[in-house]
């Protein structure tokens, strides 16, 4: 039965976890759950791995060696769902639950029970996805955007079971963004007011409004495709008077404030790791905030710029195309606000810094490169070209999935109570560092000269360029099995790390012992 | 924000592993079903559906009562409530946004997708070329494929449905007032008549569907005025159908003498996710019948 523990230092003796299998599978406990998030992303981010390394063995050379251009297209397809649903969105979701009722000085969740329902029903979801590839006939195999007619009148059987994993995803994705916003506004410490919360907790509760806002907008776009595969109607078929443009209208409302769900985190975890090893405050915080709120709005009015080759009226095309340029301006402010930061600080390069600085830089490139897309006569070269696939993986790898590792290095003493190991984790690093960029500048010359996203097959003039990413690729794809290694060595044992291994950082989380007690402020703290 | 007192973080449950395996279930099963009705074929598909519907029903059924019983032992704060009450809050946002998808579809089909298929804005050589004999208008009652139907009028039916639904929120704002004043009367009169109303508003759209399907030749096929019509109702029909079923529920849960004047937040849910009901309901009957 439930219990309510109103002694402190009775919590503090007896930090007793329950133990076996139903520890994991019945846990109302935030910090098992953002460990269970923590891990199927990083399962779920070496199962689609290794989807990107089948396209980049089959892109190593021109014409068709490995695979089928069906099993292409199904690996391109589910490569980018399993990154974007199963690898980046849980993992954030997983640092979120670990971190943020630290943070505010909760002592769980607002919404324990519903936390772990929202978790379990993920790999479900990506159990359904994953089987349909094994079905006659594959599985889904019109890009991770599924446009009609490609996913309705064109897509394979298996379409239902995809429609219905995203149902459930959505679901799940839904419950647990309520549950941020909920333990947010009402879990706070006394004295916590919102612009005393550190940034990572702002920007999830910006990213968890998005959240809300379009996860049921991607519902109703698979729910129309269903019908219109299924039973017969006609949203995206100009024949009964709809229209196959309005799915991409319908599919960007979701899909743009998508992609800065997977980014405004990052943007806290980077402005909580900057400050701690600069040994200064963060400059600019409540810009900071500001430009977070500025950036969420501007995200639900420029959908159609990744439509501009699609048709769509000439003041529209302008009206999307400034109100993109517009969003450099918020995001100007975070990266200039971080190398103020910066700005004669007493730095220190321990990994989690290596990564946040790696962030600002290659992320910025990708957000220049999104500028160049963003003008509309240009992107009618670049569109649907490899440019596009060098620009979204410059902000949602070197972004998002960097700042992931930062966030990892940074919090993984608090979490296991262990010091990772440095050697490994610079080699790590490097290693990273180099491979991503062998792996995703050249894609920049690729698409510039033309050559087609999505395509097992090329031109021979690219065949160098797509050699060199392929190498690259695998590089970077074996690199992070090193980060396999350290953090299970890490989860194992290793140095004792103190509470507060960082001695620049600031926050409730370095206030508790390291690794944090199974229950933590259960009397809230006091904050000044 | 918190008071200087202590938390409440409930025990741990089997229920959301549960209801887990049951959504699995009926994802798997759903989408299984679909392909088998489209080869037409037997499956197993159905069979897990309602295999995965009955996991749902215990898990939701286990989940309430130990929630309940957690509740009628005076375990839970004014904390939780007000977590409650803000995370039905976002809920009933995220509901909104999903029929935003659906009424903007409509719009977006009204507004741009039929009349550039005619040729408007800079599309006269779209109708030149797909096809020239098509006509835009609305209701769509001949789609550029040829298909034929009836447009849906809004007196009748969709009137009385509109007066009943609103009356309905109505009463059910006056046994939430009853409920307040601890007059246990008024509230067991008043949310009866709702749950009556919710009923008799179903039972009258499925007399329309049938209407529409026998007498109008509208149906799910008819193009896209057909499509609008049944997934805005019909998605609204099934909220109904879920916000009766609490209704109902609510009503047991009184005559066996639950809920008190200040603690009574499944009850305030409830009554919310009806007024949002009917919310959605006025937006439809204007967009979708009258205009």
């Amino acid at each position: 039965m439930s219990t309510v523990v109103d002694d402190i230092h009775h919590e503090e003796h007896h930090d007793h976890k329950p133990s076996g299998i139903t520890r994991w599978l019945f846990t109302t406990n935030h910090k098992d759950i953002g460990s269970l998030y923590l891990w199927f992303s990083l399962i779920m981010f070496f199962i689609g791995g290794a989807m990107a390394m089948v396209i980049r063995a089959e892109l190593f050379q021109p014409g068709l060696q490995l695979v089928e251009p069906n099993f292409f297209n199904q690996m391109t397809t589910v490569h980018g769902l399993i990154m974007v649903f199963g690898a980046v969105m849980p993992a954030f979701t997983g640092l979120a639950n670990w971190m943020i009722p630290m943070m505010i000085g909760a002592p769980d969740m607002a919404l324990p029970r519903m936390n772990n329902w929202s978790f379990w029903i993920l790999p479900f979801g990506f159990a359904i996805l994953l089987s349909s590839l094994f079905l006659e006939g594959g599985g889904p195999n019109f890009g991770w955007t599924f446009y009609a007619p490609l996913s309705t009148t064109y897509s394979n059987d298996s379409t239902a079971l995809f429609v219905f994993s995203m149902h459930i995803l959505g679901i799940s994705s839904i419950m647990g963004a309520i549950n941020v916003i909920v333990t947010i506004m009402n879990m706070r410490a006394p004295g916590m007011n919102y612009m005393k919360m550190p940034l990572f907790v702002w920007t999830w509760l910006i990213t968890a409004f998005l959240l809300i806002a379009v996860m049921p907008v991607l519902a109703g776009a698979v729910t129309m495709v269903l019908t219109d595969k299924y039973f017969g109607t006609s949203f995206f078929d100009a024949a009964g008077g709809g229209d196959p443009v309005m799915f991409q209208h319908i599919f960007w409302f979701f899909g743009h404030p998508e992609v800065y769900i997977m980014i405004l985190p990052s943007f806290g975890i980077i402005s909580a790791i900057i400050p701690a090893f600069t040994r200064k405050r963060l400059f600019g915080y409540a810009s900071m905030v500001y430009a977070t709120a500025s950036i969420a709005i501007l995200s639900f009015l420029v959908w159609a710029h990744h439509m501009f080759t699609t048709g769509m009226p000439v003041f529209a095309e302008l009206f999307f195309m400034y109100c993109t340029m517009l969003i450099a301006v918020p995001t100007g402010v975070k990266v200039f606000n971080w190398v103020a930061t910066m700005w004669r600080g007493a730095m220190t390069f321990e990994t989690p810094m290596l990564f946040a600085l790696a962030f600002v830089i290659l992320f910025t490139i990708g957000g220049f490169s999104g500028l160049m897309l963003a003008i509309t006569p240009v992107d009618f070269q670049y569109h649907d070209t490899y440019f596009v696939v060098a620009h979204f993986h410059y902000v949602l790898v070197t972004g998002a999935v960097f700042s992931i590792m930062a966030a990892a290095y940074y919090w993984l003493p608090k979490w296991t109570g262990h010091m990772y190991d440095e050697t490994l984790a610079k080699l790590h690093f490097w290693t990273s560092l180099i491979s991503v960029n062998v792996l995703f500048f050249p894609m920049h010359f690729a698409g510039l000269a033309g050559m087609p996203r999505r395509i097992p097959d090329y031109s021979v003039q690219f065949a160098d360029v797509n050699q060199i990413t392929s190498i690259g690729g695998f590089a970077f794809g074996l690199s992070q099995l090193i980060f396999l290694w350290l953090a299970i060595k890490c989860v194992r044992g290793g140095e004792k790390a103190a509470a507060k291994p960082w001695e620049g950082a600031e926050g409730l989380e370095w206030t508790v012992p390291s690794p944090a007690p199974y229950h933590t402020f259960e009397k809230p703290p006091k904050v000044e | 924000m918190a008071e200087n007192q202590s938390y409440y973080v409930p025990a741990s449950s089997p229920w959301p592993i549960i209801g887990a395996i049951g959504l699995g279930l009926i994802a798997w099963g759903a989408g299984n079903t679909v392909i088998d009705m489209t080869n037409e074929q037997d499956g197993y598909g159905s069979t897990v559906l309602i295999a995965g519907i009955i996991v749902m029903a215990v898990m939701l059924f286990g989940w309430f009562r130990d929630q309940i019983n957690e509740s009628m032992q005076g375990l839970y704060n004014e904390q939780l409530g007000n977590s409650y009450k803000q995370g039905m809050s976002w809920f009933i946002f995220s509901e909104v946004m999903f029929f935003a998808a659906f009424f903007g579809a409509l719009f977006y089909a009204r507004v741009i997708a039929v009349p550039w298929l005619d040729g408007a804005s800079n599309n006269a050589m779209t109708a030149e070329v797909l096809w020239p004999q098509f006509v835009a208008q609305w209701p769509l009652t001949k789609t550029p494929g040829g298909t034929e139907t009836e447009a849906m009028g809004w007196y009748g039916l969709p009137l009385i449905n509109t007066v009943i639904l609103v009356v309905s929120s109505v009463t059910c704002h006056l046994a939430h007032v009853g409920l307040e004043k601890d007059n246990r009367k008024q509230l067991t009169a008043w949310l009866a008549i709702t749950i009556i109303l919710g009923c008799i508003f179903l039972y009258f759209q499925g007399a329309e569907y049938i209407h529409a399907y026998e007498q109008l030749g509208l149906t799910l096929q008819s193009g896209i005025y057909g499509n609008t019509f049944y997934l805005l109702t019909g998605f609204h029909g099934m909220h109904v159908t879920l916000g009766t079923l609490m209704l109902i529920i609510m009503f047991l849960r009184v005559l066996k003498g639950h809920f008190t004047p200040d603690n009574h937040f499944a009850f305030q849910a409830t009554s919310w996710y009806w007024h949002f009901v009917d919310v959605v309901w006025i937006c439809l009957f204007v967009v979708v019948y009258v205009i």
